[in-house]
C-alpha cells in the first residue's frame, strides 16, 4: 500500500439511526483518478465529506501520503495537499473572479498576519506571486478573460470551471471533486473529462471523483468503488466493475431506489 | 475599490480632519467632530467584523466602556500615569475580547449575537451597580485630560488632531487588511465557511482575529473618550450604543470603511438636531435601518456608486444625442 495516497480503513458514519457508512475501505494510488459510484443515497458525498473533513467518521482510520489523518480538520488537511470542489457549488459568491481562485492559495501561499495589517514588503510580495499563480490557474482551465467579473454573474458552468481553478490554485496532491459534471450538458461534460484527465498530467495530481454520469466514470477512471446503502458491493476497474451482477443489481435490479 | 483608490480616499479625508476646526464657529461643533471621530473608529472595526466577516456583534458598546472605565479608574483612583492607563484599559480589552470571541466564535450561525448582546448586559450592569469603582449611575467624574508622553493635550484643538491621526491610523490598517488575504478569507468565510474551509482558513482563528482587531479598536476609542470628557457616565456604554453602531455599519453599507465613517458622523450628529424631541431618535434610528434594508441594502456607499453611475450615463447620453 505504499503507492497508495490515501487510505480508508473500517470508516464507519451514522446519522442518528441512519448507518451512512459502513466499515468503508479502500485506497486511492498516486497519479490514478479513482471515481465513487452509486444509487442516490448509497453515501458518496458523505464518503467524500469524511475523506475532507467535513464529516467525522464514528469508527475507522483515514491516511494520507501514509500519514494518519482521522482527527485533523479540514483546514489542516488542506494545508497538508487535500482540496475539494462541492456538488452543490460553494463559490465565494460577492467576490471577482480572480479573488476566488486566490482563495485557493490560502493555505499554501502564507504570511503572519501582521505582515498583511501593516502592507509590509513580505505582504505585497506574496499577494504578487498569489495574483500571478492565480491567473495561471484560470488560464488553465480557460477563463482569464473573465478574471474580474463577479463570480455570481457567471453561468453555471463556469462556475463549475472557478471551482476548479480555485482548488488548482492550492496545487493539491490529492484532488477531491464531488459530481464535477452535475448540471452539464453533453458538449460541457465532454470538456470536463478532457480537462480532468489534463489537470491530472499536467500536475501530476491523483483525483477521487464522485461522480452520477457513467460515460464520464468510465471514460477517465483508473479504479471504480461501487457503494450502495453505505456499503461497499464491488471495486475494481471500469470494465471489471461494469460486468459485475452486484453492481448491475444495484443499479437496475434494485427493488428500492 | 483598488487600494490606489482607497489610500486615495483616505488622503483625501485626512485633509479634510485636518482642515475641518478652521471652518468650525466654536467648541461646540468640535466636541460633535471629536465624538464622530471615536464613534467612527467603534464603526470601522464593526465594519471589518460584521461587514465583511459576517459576525454580528451587539455588545461592542461594552468594549468601549470597559476600555474608558478602566482607563479612568486606574488613572484617578489607582493613580497610574494616562498612558499607562490608556495601555492597560486597551489591553484588559483585548484579553476581555479573546475570553468572549473564544467559545462563541467556534459555533456556527447567530451565536456570537447572542453572547455578546448578554457580555453587553453584564458590563452595562456592573458599570451600573458597582458603584465604589465606577461611581454607579451618576458617572465618574475627575479624569484626568488625555496626555502623551508626558505633555497634557489641553487645548481641544490638539486633541482632536491626535483623535483624528489616530482614526486615519485604523482606516488605513484596515485597508491593508481589506486588500491581503486576511481580509479576502473574511469575506470568503462569510459567505460559505465550508468552501473556506476547504480552502484551507482557519476560521475559527480568523473570526477571532477580526473580532479581537474590531474590540480593540472599541478599545481605544473608549479609552479616548474617558479622557477626552473627563467624565463618563453607564448611559453612553448600554446596549442602545451598540445597536447605533450596527446602524452606522449598516446606513454606510456594510462592506464600505468611508461608507461606516459616514454612517458613524450622521448618527453622531444626527441627535443633535433633535435635542427638542426627547428620545425620539431610538424610533429614527429603528425607521433608518428599516428603510435601508428595503431600499439602501448597499447603505450610502452603494446608494453613492449607483448616483454616480447614473450621473455618468446621463452624461454620456447627453453628450451622445
Amino acid at each position: 500500500m505504499d503507492k497508495a495516497i490515501l487510505g480508508c480503513s473500517g470508516v464507519a458514519v451514522r446519522f442518528g439511526g441512519v448507518q451512512a457508512l459502513a466499515d468503508i475501505h479502500f485506497a486511492a494510488e498516486k497519479g490514478e483518478i479513482t471515481a465513487i459510484i452509486g444509487p442516490n443515497g448509497a453515501g458518496k458525498t458523505t464518503l467524500l465529506n469524511v475523506i475532507s473533513g467535513m464529516v467525522t467518521p464514528s469508527h475507522g482510520t483515514l491516511s494520507f501520503e501514509g500519514r494518519d489523518i482521522t482527527s485533523l480538520p479540514a483546514h489542516k488537511r488542506a494545508w497538508a495537499g487535500m482540496v475539494r470542489t462541492f456538488q452543490n457549488l460553494e463559490i465565494f459568491s460577492n467576490m471577482t473572479v480572480l479573488e476566488n481562485v486566490t482563495m485557493g492559495c490560502h493555505g499554501r501561499l502564507t504570511v503572519p498576519a501582521w505582515h498583511s495589517l501593516l502592507r509590509t514588503p513580505r505582504s505585497r510580495r506574496l499577494e504578487d506571486e498569489v495574483r500571478r499563480e492565480a491567473l495561471d490557474a484560470l488560464e488553465f482551465v480557460g477563463m482569464s478573460d473573465l478574471a474580474q467579473a463577479t463570480a455570481k454573474d457567471l453561468p453555471f458552468g463556469k462556475q463549475r470551471l472557478l471551482e476548479l481553478a480555485r482548488a488548482l490554485a492550492a496545487r493539491p496532491k490529492l484532488l477531491l471533486l464531488d459530481e464535477p459534471a452535475a448540471g452539464l450538458n453533453i458538449a460541457e461534460t465532454q470538456l470536463l473529462a478532457d480537462l480532468i484527465l489534463r489537470i491530472r498530467d499536467t500536475y501530476n495530481l491523483s483525483i477521487i471523483l464522485v461522480e452520477h454520469d457513467m460515460e464520464l466514470v468510465m471514460r477517465i477512471s483508473d479504479s471504480i468503488l461501487v457503494l450502495c446503502f453505505g456499503q461497499t458491493i464491488s471495486r475494481g476497474t471500469p470494465g471489471q466493475v461494469q460486468k459485475d451482477p452486484t453492481v448491475i443489481a444495484a443499479y437496475l435490479g434494485g427493488d428500492e431506489d | 475599490m483598488s487600494y490606489r483608490k482607497d489610500m486615495i480616499w483616505l488622503a483625501f479625508f485626512f485633509g479634510v480632519l485636518m482642515f475641518a476646526p478652521m471652518l468650525l464657529p466654536n467648541n461646540y461643533y468640535l466636541t460633535i467632530l471629536i465624538l464622530g471621530c471615536l464613534h467612527a473608529m467603534n464603526a470601522v472595526g464593526l465594519c471589518l467584523l460584521v461587514g465583511h466577516a459576517g459576525q454580528i456583534s451587539l455588545g461592542h458598546a461594552g468594549f468601549y466602556g470597559l476600555g474608558a472605565y478602566t482607563s479612568a479608574y486606574l488613572s484617578t483612583t489607582v493613580g497610574l500615569s494616562v498612558g499607562l492607563s490608556m495601555l492597560s484599559g486597551v489591553a484588559l480589552t483585548v484579553v476581555v475580547s479573546i475570553l468572549v470571541g473564544l467559545p462563541s466564535l467556534k459555533l456556527k450561525g447567530h451565536y456570537l449575537a447572542m453572547a455578546t448582546l448578554g457580555f453587553g448586559i453584564i458590563l452595562s450592569i456592573l458599570f451600573n451597580e458597582t458603584v465604589d469603582i465606577t461611581g454607579g449611575p451618576s458617572g465618574f467624574v475627575g479624569i484626568p485630560r488625555l496626555s502623551l508622553f508626558g505633555w497634557e493635550l489641553s487645548k481641544d484643538v490638539t486633541l482632536y488632531r491626535a483623535v483624528a491621526v489616530m482614526l486615519c491610523l485604523f482606516v488605513w490598517l484596515s485597508f491593508n487588511l481589506l486588500h491581503s488575504r486576511v481580509g479576502r478569507a473574511l469575506r470568503a468565510l462569510h459567505t460559505s465557511e465550508r468552501a473556506a474551509e476547504a480552502m484551507g482558513v482557519d476560521i475559527a482563528r480568523y473570526k477571532l482575529l477580526v473580532f479581537v482587531l474590531s474590540a480593540a479598536f472599541s478599545g481605544i476609542a473608549g479609552v479616548l473618550y474617558a479622557h477626552y470628557l473627563t467624565f463618563i457616565a453607564p448611559s453612553s456604554f448600554g446596549f442602545m450604543f451598540s445597536v447605533e453602531m450596527i446602524v452606522m455599519v449598516v446606513l454606510g453599507g456594510m462592506l464600505s470603511v468611508p461608507g461606516a465613517i459616514v454612517g458613524a458622523f450622521f448618527v453622531t450628529v444626527l441627535p443633535e438636531f433633535l435635542r427638542a424631541f426627547e428620545n425620539i431618535e431610538i424610533l429614527l434610528f429603528g425607521a433608518i435601518l428599516v428603510l435601508c434594508m428595503m431600499f439602501l441594502p448597499d447603505g450610502m456607499a452603494g446608494g453613492w456608486n449607483k448616483l454616480w453611475a447614473w450621473g455618468k450615463a446621463r452624461l454620456s447620453g447627453a453628450a451622445h444625442g
